[in-house]
This record gives C-alpha cells, structure tokens and sequence, in this order.
C-alpha cells in the first residue's frame, strides 16, 4: 500500500507491513525445502537455481504496473513464445544472430503496443477479453510458423545470456537485479510512477487532472511486450532451443508473483519491493520441490493455490473486501 | 387511528464524522403532495433512506398509519408501501420494461413458479397507459429516454401498490413538457388517495403541486408550512439560515480584456451553437436545471468531451482542445462537479492530491522531488485555508467544505488563466461555503476568469458578474449580473412565462 | 414510443435479427463452399462427428453464456471437464458394471463440486474472475494428472457400456445429440421462466439496481459457476467417452472455443445479455469451422491463431456497432 503518507513513523506500523510477512514466509519456505532435501541449502546450487526461475521474473515488473492500473495481461506467456520463436526462425534462415535479437525484442515491443492500442482504442473491451485473445492469436502465429518443430543450435555467445557467470554472479542475476532496480525507481520516484497510481485508484478523478491516461496504458503494456521479449531471450538461450509450446504457463507464475508481493487487484496499491521478494519466495519453492522430485502439473497446483490465497487473504477483511467489490463494479466503466 | 399516513419522530442519524439528521420530524397526511426542501447536504437524502429502509437511524421512531414500524431494509419498506424514485434511474437497461417494473415481485405460477409473462405484460401495459406513456411494455429500458425510464419507475411504485412514493429531483432531468406530464401524473396519484414526498430545487415545483412545505437546514429540522402560508422571502431565509447579504462577501474585481471567446460550440447530442465571452476578472454564471447541458460545455472546454462544431478562442487564438492535460497547458483549469469521483483520490493525502496535475513542474526531469512537493502543497493549502493537522492526512478524513478546498487548491498549481468551476458549493456545509465564496471572489480579483456553473440561485444571482442560461443545449439568456432576477433566470431556464409568483427581485430580498 | 427510442430500438432489433440470419446464411455459404471443395464433407460419417463434438461445445456454451452474461469469465472448464472425464473413466475402469448413467451423474457431481468451489472464491473471496478460474485451471489439470497418476485411460480400459454413451442412441437420434437437445430446453426454461434466471440477467445488467431490488448477488454469482460446473462435469463424460480416452491435456485451450462460440453467437462480452438461439447458431458455426478446415486443407496449427482472430473480430465488431447505435440515437435528439 502507499501508505507512509504521514511522517510519522511507528515500529508497528512498519513491521506490520506486507513484506516483512512475505519475509517470514520466505524464510518458512526455506525451513521446508532444507527438510525435505538435504542437498538443498547449499550455496552454489542456491545460486545457481536462481538462474532456472529468474527468466520469467522479467515480466514480473511491468506486470506490477499494470496490476496497479487496474488491468491485467494474459498474452504475456504466448509474446515469449512467438519472439522466441521468430528470432529462431530468423536465425536459422540466415539472419545474423545479433540481429535476430534486436528483432526478438522488436517483436514483443510490437505485441505489447497492439495489446495496449486495442484497449485503449475500444474502451468497450476490459483488458482481459483483449488479452484472451491476443495470448490465443500470438501463439497461434508461432505454431503457423514452426509448426510442430523446434528451431535452435545458436552460437555459442547466445548461450551466455541463459548460462553464463560475471564474476561468480550469474549473468541472469545482474541483469534482475539492474532491472529491478529500474523498475523500482520507476515506480516509485518518478513521476510517470505517480501517475500510474492515481490512474489504479481513480481513472477518473487521473483523467480530470491532465493525467494521460491513454498514453501511459499504451508505454506500460508495450513495456511488458518488451520484458516478454527478454524472457525469450534468456529462456531459449538457457534451453538451447525452441518452439511454440514454449512458456506455457508462464503467465501463472507471473501474475501469482505479483499478487502474492501485495499488489492488489483492486488497484492503486502495492511496491516493487514486495513483487521481488515474491519473485524469490515462488522461485525457490518451485525449486526446492523440484529437488524431491515432484512432478511439473502438481506444482502448478501449490502455484495456482498461492495466487488464489494471495488475492482471497488481504480480502476476507471486510472494509477491503468492500473496496474491491466496488472497485469491481467501477472496473467495468473504464475511464480511459 | 392517526390522520397521518406517515409520521416520524426525533429522527437522528450519524456517519463516522458527520451528522447527517439530528431530531428530526416529519408528518404526512394521506393523499397529500409534500415538497421538501432544504439546500444540498441539509439531510433529505439521508432522511429519504431512513423512510426507504436503506438507512437506520439512531434514534427516533417512525409511524405508518399511526404503528409503529422499524424498516431495516429496503424491502421492508417495499412490502409496507414505500417506494422511492431516485434522481439517477437504476434500472436494468438489458431487460424489458415489465421485467424492470416487476423486478422483486414478480408473478409466479402457483406451484410450479413459472413467470406468467402474459400476465405481468398485460399489466404493464395497463399500468403504463394509465400514466399516459406511449412505449409498449415489451421495449428494452435502455432504450427508453430519462423521461420515458422516469415513467417505468412510477409504474413500478404503482405495482407495489405503493401508498407513499417519494420523488427525488423528478424533474431535474426533464423537458418542459416532461414535466407537464409528470405534474400530471403526480396529481393523480394524489386523487387517489397516495401520498408523495418529493425533494426540489424548484420552486415552482413546489408551488404547483404541493400543499405543504418542510425545511430542512444543517441536518435539522427547521418547520413545515402550508405552501401558501409562507413567504418566498422566509422560505429562502428558512433554507437558507442567514440574510443573504452575509453569505456572500463578494468584492468587486477590475475586469479586463477577453481572455475566452466561445463561437458557435457544439456537441452532437448534447449542446448546439453556445456563444459567449469571458474577460479577465469576471465571474461567469453558468446556470439552468440539470441537464440543460452546463457541465457538458465545461467538459468540452477542458477537453474531457471535445466539442465537434465550433470555435475556441483563447487570448485571440483560435485553439482545439481535446484533452484535458491540453486545456490545462492552455491555462483552463476545472473543478469537476463530483469531487469525491471526478475531483480527488480519497485514499491519497492532501499534498499528493494538491500535486497531481502539475507533477512536471515540480519535478527535474521525471525524478519526484519530495521537498518541492510538501513546499507548494503547504503553501497552496494554507492558501485556501484547509483544515488539518498534516497535509499528509487522507483527503478521506475530511470533511466536505475542506475536500472541496484541496480540490480548489489544486487548480492553483499550474498556470491558468481561466477557471471554471462546477458547482463549487454542493454538499458542502454553510460556514465552509463562505469561505468558498470568499476564494472564488480572490481569484476574480487576482486576474482569472471564472466561469461557475451553479444550481442554487442564491449562490448565482450574488457572485456573477454576468449570468448565462441554458436550456435543453442552448444558451436562452445572458442577463447582467446587476440587473438579473429569480424570476428572470427561471424563465429563461423553463420558458414558463406564467412563473411571476416565483421570486423578488434581488433588491427585494435584501441584496 | 418516442422517436428517438423507436428509431435504437428498430437499429438495435434489426441488428440483432441481423446477426442471427447472417450467422444462418454464413453457415449455409460456408457448408457449401466446404462440401464443393471437398465432398466428404457432407458425408454421413463426417457430418456425424461434427455434429456430435457440436453437440458437446453447445452443451459448454450454454454454462459460459451465464458466467459471461453476469460480467465474469472461466478459463477452467477445459480443466474441470478432463477431471470429471478422467475420475469418470478411472471409476468406470474400477468398476465395469457400473451403469452408464451413473457415470455421467458422477460426472455431473464433480463438475458441480468444481464450480461451487469456484463459486465461492469468487463470490465470497473476491477473487477476480479471470485470476480465479485461472488458477483453478491449472489447479484442476494438476488434480487430473495426480488422479490418473499420470497415466492415459485408453479404449481398452473402458467398459463397451461406457463407451456407449458417445455412440449409442435414444429413438433414432444419438445421445449425445439427445442429450444436448434436453440440455438446452432444461436450461431455456431456467433463464427465461424461472426467477433466478432472471436474476442472472438482472445482476449481469446493472449489479447495483440488483442489490437494491433484494436480489443476492452473491448467491447468483456462485450458481453460475456451479452450473457451469456441472455442465463442464457432464462434457466431461461424453467427451471421454466419445474420444473413448481420457488423458491429462484433455480438452486443453477448450475453454477458448467455447467463448469463441459463445461470442459469435451474440453473447455481450461486457456482460447483461445473451440468448439461447444465438448460441446455438455459433456452436454450429465453430463446430463447422473446426470440422471443415481441415477437410479443405487448411494446416491444423492454423486453427490457434483463426480461433483468437475470430474472437477478437467479433467482440471489435460488437463494439464498433454498438457505437453506431448510439451515436445514432444521439443524433436524433433535438438540441
């Protein structure tokens, strides 16, 4: 929540906080995993883990604008796969590797902005009829062009992006983190930030100040067109290769991050930080499962489980259930 | 048995932080028209969901036909013969107009509970004859105008056989002859045998179809009169609370050249071939009833709801305004009609609220700058004097005259020559008002040009310098401040010459 | 009528009368078009297994329509049908004597138990709808893969008594088409002469009036799901038992051709209206396009991206008409 509007500073209040409890969770998280394996805490494979969840974490961040604004995006999952599946396609028809991933990030930009353009033109259609369809026609577009196949074999510089050190530091990381912190300042200490969150708590009143709403729907969803184009990148690198089956689920994961870090759905509420300590608390619990072997579908049940309990807990208080019920209502006339 | 149908006794009811009626009373005679009056947050709507069921009160008792009765939710108070019409029609636009009016009652089959729609639209149909509409009951409400939508409504009391029905603001949104028919109808109703409660701003409402009068003032309970057992004069004062003469410490402001010229404006649908100047230093009286399309011309001018025909001049240049942030940068600033949906972010404190629209300026690029941020906003608030400890309280906290100051408040961040503010009184107490009245005149006299769009003529006929009538789109009056009169305006805003009953002339009423 | 109402309400009727008999003669042109470029389109054989994997889209169609129409949508009934398919086909596997109908009650059962689990989450947790059902969705995929253990249910594994419920028929007609034929009188009876099916229409249209009117919205809210549920339960066993195999990624994306259906027949994706006969005509339309394409050639992995491009066409081409309608009345009015 914004809050810290008064000066005032009480130890409550600031411990009460909803990311010191996703602190105390992570932590839990840990205490399990470490008792189920004990090949779990160990730096090295701790660290190295980092490297198999952080990839979709990059669209954890303009996912958390776009939360805030009171929408959503679905297509994010079907964006990695089609960029992915271009750059790859392109690759192996000749186009230099270097280029393929400038035209890998072109891709998601593009998709990102017709997201954005089609629900900011057609105010008539909520951002979850919009992105429905978009996550169903981009992916489409992936299978028209590879079909059943898998396209791959890069050069070896591509595979640094997915699997490569600086320092001791994976590479995926730094670039999380350089990204994190963007984002963060973003956010929080600008003025587009600002504006982001006077639009998730009230378009209208927004509107009424000069704020641009429209325009800044657009940057927000073509950014997340963008950071899906990231993903692409550092997945397939990591995989080696790919296809059009690829990130499936991945807007699951996603969105349970951002949920679970407090932002809320009704809105005009919720920090980076507390997205990027969800980021880590999903990741390792995905991990540490992963060490005893549970299987891929089963996982998707504790995931799917979070993100309902994330949104469902914050509500059973009354006064903020009242909130999103009218914020719901109020959701379906969509300001611009 | 009593001889009043309704009665209600030291009705008290409080929110968290105000007291929206404070013994109260009330009587209603069977098959009596009873307008109730009183200005905007003087508690009748609180009062009216008290005797819907929507509300509870306190304290104080209620009596139907002399029983006592405790109504703890809306449909209480249907099954006893209560219902209300709102100003804003809730309806279901997707569903048929038998559905909407049996919406809650419906006829069901005995047994098997089957919709006997041939039943419920043949009684629709006769219930919407008998109120003279000419719609067959198979329409869809969404498709039916305000009016048309006003007449379902009544159908629906009729169809609870509803024996007290209450009309708030029913012909704020109605033409002329809409309101003819409503007048017709209402006396009907009276003929047999129902009572009706209904709120107006109008005096000539009032005066045609009602036969008493109570005033309701800061929540209280002031008197109830016989309509013609009372004076214009005292019925103001009774509303009103002071000499009007207090109310509106007004100084006369140098006016100087044309800041904003209007050629021609207009929207499809809504506005048509509106006309006008504004200089620097005046105030501009925008008025007519609701509806008549006054805040629609603002919106257009601030570039919420461009306009598609015409012409804006601002200073001598032509300009096209088509969002607000454009309006903005050409020194139009607007204060919005609903300040708590269109105006503020209750949930924000007052020094982000007061920021929102001027953010480039105070920040470097992009970067926020915190200090420069508390700096204007402490400045701007103590400017218009709002009450409170912190300027980092939530504008939630407080109460109606102050949120209106903050939103005052923020139209001074930017550089605006032209201000135009939307009925910068209602719902805000008596006392906060004042000191209102006081901000807008020191804006008038800073050099702004003030458009004010106002429904309370008290408020229109002291602070303009000049004062605009529309009706149904158009401008149909432009009447010098000095020289206007109530019964000038009204004229001009119903084009009911017989209204000469209604009004004194401002020197009459003490001005 | 007033003018100005006369003149929305004929734009407004003439299209809606518009869209069902260009939906009529669009189905029409398009069969033909099909059958000249391959005859075997309009063979018994072919026309049978359309018509029958219609009949299971409809069946579907009719629950979403109602979750739709009050404002919300449910990516989970792919899920929701492979899970009840697959406990259906485990049970049946277990117990070989087991009637048939019983089967497809048990279906019923576990779709009914999904969608009020659903139900509540969204009605009483204020979960949004597109967050709920999508983490059910894959909620319910998890539970299916840990049911069957992983493992496919194949033909060999099922009774002939189940397998019969997909390919036997009742007087002359097959069942499947029986029983989405009494599936869609059942529920056409329900939403236009019963009181909560009203109410659906009532809360999708204005939630607030709806309130005020004493209508439990949340009530309302979960028995959608809940029949959705079921519904999805009952696709569920015919599905398996027509395909004669129950799988993990059974009727995976299914949920998308259901709204695809769903809003070529008219549905308003923002909520408040839909009918019944429009939902019929666009389950025949996407159960002939799935069917025809590729009879004419047309590469399976084209259907993904045709599919959203239909979607996205028509709910742009709703708004764009709706659009007209009210810029029309709006210039009727005399200012």
């Amino acid at each position: 929540m914004e809050n810290l509007n008064k000066k005032s500073f009480s130890l409550k209040t600031f411990f009460l906080q909803w990311e010191w409890l996703l602190v105390l969770l992570f932590i839990l998280v840990n205490i399990i995993n470490t008792s189920l394996s004990p090949y779990y805490l160990d730096f090295n494979s701790l660290r190295d883990a980092t490297m198999t969840f952080l990839d979709k974490a990059f669209m954890v961040f303009p996912m958390v604008f776009i939360i805030i604004l009171r929408d959503i995006d679905i297509s994010v999952a079907s964006i990695v796969a089609l960029a992915s599946v271009i750059m790859a396609h392109l690759y192996t028809l000749g186009v230099p590797m270097e280029l393929a991933v400038v035209i890998c990030l072109a891709v998601g930009a593009i998709c990102g902005l017709i997201n954005g353009l089609l629900i900011v033109k057609f105010k008539e259609l909520s951002a979850v009829i919009v992105t429905l369809s978009t996550m169903i026609i981009y992916r489409g577009i992936a299978y028209i062009i590879l079909e059943d196949q898998s396209a791959g074999s890069f050069p070896e510089w591509f595979g640094f992006l997915g699997w490569g050190y600086i320092f001791g530091i994976p590479f995926i990381l730094i670039a999380f983190v350089v990204m994190a912190v963007i984002f963060g300042l973003l956010l929080h200490k600008t003025t587009f930030g600002r504006r982001v969150y006077a639009i998730g708590n009230n378009p209208t009143a927004a509107r009424f100040s000069g704020v641009q709403v429209e325009k800044i729907k657009i940057i927000v969803f073509t950014l997340a067109g963008i950071m899906a184009a990231i993903t692409a990148l550092f997945l397939t690198s990591r995989m080696g290769s790919t296809r059009p089956n690829v990130a499936t689920g991945y807007e699951l994961d996603v969105i349970a991050m951002v949920v679970l870090g407090g932002i809320s759905t009704a809105g005009g509420k919720g920090r980076m930080l507390g997205a990027i300590i969800a980021v880590f608390l999903i990741g390792f619990l995905r991990n540490g499962l992963g060490l005893i072997n549970m299987p891929a579908q089963v996982l998707m049940i504790i995931i799917g489980l979070l993100l309902i309990f994330a949104v469902m807990v914050p509500n059973l208080k009354p006064k903020a259930k009242a909130k999103t019920k009218s914020a719901k209502t109020k959701s379906q006339q969509i300001a611009g | 048995m009593s001889e009043f149908v309704l009665e209600l006794r030291g009705i008290t009811k409080t929110f968290p932080g105000v007291k929206a009626l404070d013994n109260v009373h009330f009587q209603l005679k069977p098959g009596e028209i009873h307008a109730l009056m009183g200005e905007n947050g003087a508690g009748k709507s609180t009062f009216i969901k008290v005797i819907t069921g929507v509300h509870q009160p306190d304290e104080g008792e209620m009596y139907l036909n002399g029983q006592k009765v405790e109504l703890r939710n809306p449909m209480e108070a249907k099954n006893m013969g209560i219902a209300a019409i709102y100003q804003h029609v809730t309806c279901f636009p997707d569903l048929n107009v038998t559905e909407n009016i049996f919406m809650g009652h419906e006829k069901l089959q005995q047994g098997t509970r089957r919709i006997l729609w041939k039943e419920m639209h043949t009684e629709a149909n006769k219930l919407l004859k008998e109120l003279g509409a000419n719609f067959d009951a198979k329409a869809m409400m969404g498709t039916l105008s305000v009016a048309e939508q006003q007449i379902v409504e009544i159908a629906k009391a009729l169809s609870t056989n509803a024996k007290i029905i209450i009309m708030d603001e029913p012909t704020a949104a109605l033409t002329r002859n809409e309101s003819e028919e409503l007048y017709r109808i209402t006396e009907k109703l009276r003929d047999s045998g129902t009572s009706v409660i209904f709120i107006s701003h109008r005096f000539e409402d009032m005066y045609r179809l009602a036969s008493k009068v109570t005033v309701f003032r800061d929540s209280q309970y002031i008197g109830s009169w016989g309509v013609h057992d009372i004076s214009n004069e005292d019925l103001i004062v009774a509303m009103v609370g002071r000499e009007i003469k207090q109310l509106f410490p007004k100084t006369e402001a140098v006016i100087g050249e044309e800041v904003l010229s209007v050629v021609n404006l207009g929207r499809t649908g809504f506005f048509a071939g509106v006309s006008f100047k504004l200089r620097k230093g005046e105030i501009l009286g925008l008025t007519g009833l609701v509806g008549a399309g006054r805040s629609e011309v603002c919106q257009a001018l601030f570039g919420i709801e461009p306009a598609d025909k015409g012409k804006i001049l601002i200073k001598g240049q032509e300009t096209k305004i088509t969002s607000p942030l454009q309006a903005m940068k050409q020194g139009i600033g607007y204060l919005p009609e609903d300040r708590q949906q269109q105006g503020l972010i209750l949930s924000w404190g007052i020094d982000k609220n007061i920021t929102l629209p001027s953010l480039d300026r105070l920040s470097s690029k992009g970067w926020l700058n915190k200090k420069k941020e508390e700096e204007i906003a402490s400045s701007l608030s103590k400017k218009v004097s709002v009450k409170t400890p912190s300027i980092y309280n939530l504008v939630s906290s407080l109460s109606g005259g102050n949120q209106q100051k903050v939103a005052v408040a923020k139209l001074l961040t930017s550089d605006l020559d032209i201000i135009i503010l939307d009925e910068p009184t209602k719902g805000v107490d008596v006392g906060a008002k004042s000191a209102i009245y006081e901000i807008i005149s020191d804006l008038a006299c800073q050099g702004y040009g003030v458009i004010m769009v106002s429904s309370e003529m008290p408020e229109v006929l002291s602070m303009s310098d000049r004062i605009l009538v529309m009706r149904e789109g158009r401008i149909t009056a432009e009447i010098d401040g000095k020289l206007a009169t109530q019964e000038a305006i009204l004229e001009a805003a119903m084009n009911n010459k017989e209204i000469n009953v209604i009004g004194e002339s401002r020197e009459a009423a003490g001005l | 009528m007033s003018e100005i109402a006369t003149k929305k309400v004929s734009l407004s009727a003439g299209i809606a009368r518009f869209r069902e008999v260009g939906l009529l003669g669009f189905i029409i042109l398009l069969s033909i078009l099909v059958q000249l470029r391959n005859p075997s389109f309009l063979t018994f054989e072919n026309l049978n297994d359309m018509i029958t994997n219609t009949a299971i889209l409809s069946i579907l169609a009719i629950g979403m329509m109602l979750v739709i129409i009050t404002g919300g949508i449910d990516l989970s009934i792919g899920a929701t049908l492979a899970l009840s398919g697959m406990i259906a086909a485990l049970t049946v596997g277990a117990y070989p004597n087991l009637n048939p109908f019983l089967a497809i009650l048990l279906g019923i059962l576990v779709g009914i138990v999904s969608g009020g689990i659903l139900g509540v989450i969204i009605s009483k947790g204020g979960v949004l709808p597109i967050i709920a059902t999508l983490g059910m969705m894959y909620i319910f995929r998890g539970l299916t893969f840990m049911v069957s253990g992983g493992k496919w249910v194949s033909a060999h594994q099922m009774p002939a008594s189940f397998k019969g419920i997909a390919t036997g028929s009742f007087l002359g007609i097959n069942n499947l088409i029986f029983i989405a034929v009494i599936t869609y009188l059942i529920f056409f009876y329900f939403i236009n002469h019963t009181r909560t099916g009203r109410q659906i229409y009532a809360v999708g249209s204005n939630p607030d009036s709806a309130k005020i009117s004493g209508i439990n919205h949340d009530r309302i809210i979960w028995l959608v799901y809940t029949l959705m549920g079921g519904l999805s339960g009952l696709a569920g066993v015919l599905w398996v038992s027509k395909f004669a195999s129950a799988q993990g990624d059974t009727a995976s994306g299914y949920e998308l051709t259901v709204i695809a259906a769903c809003v070529l027949g008219g549905v308003n994706i923002a909520g408040g209206s839909g009918k019944i006969s429009g939902l019929i005509l666009g389950s025949i339309l996407i159960g002939i396009l799935n069917n025809a394409l590729p009879l004419i050639n047309v590469s399976p992995f084209w259907q993904m991206g045709i599919q959203g491009s239909i979607i996205l066409i028509a709910v742009v081409l709703n708004a764009l008409v709706k659009r007209g309608v009210d810029l029309n009345a709006l210039m009727r009015r005399k200012i």
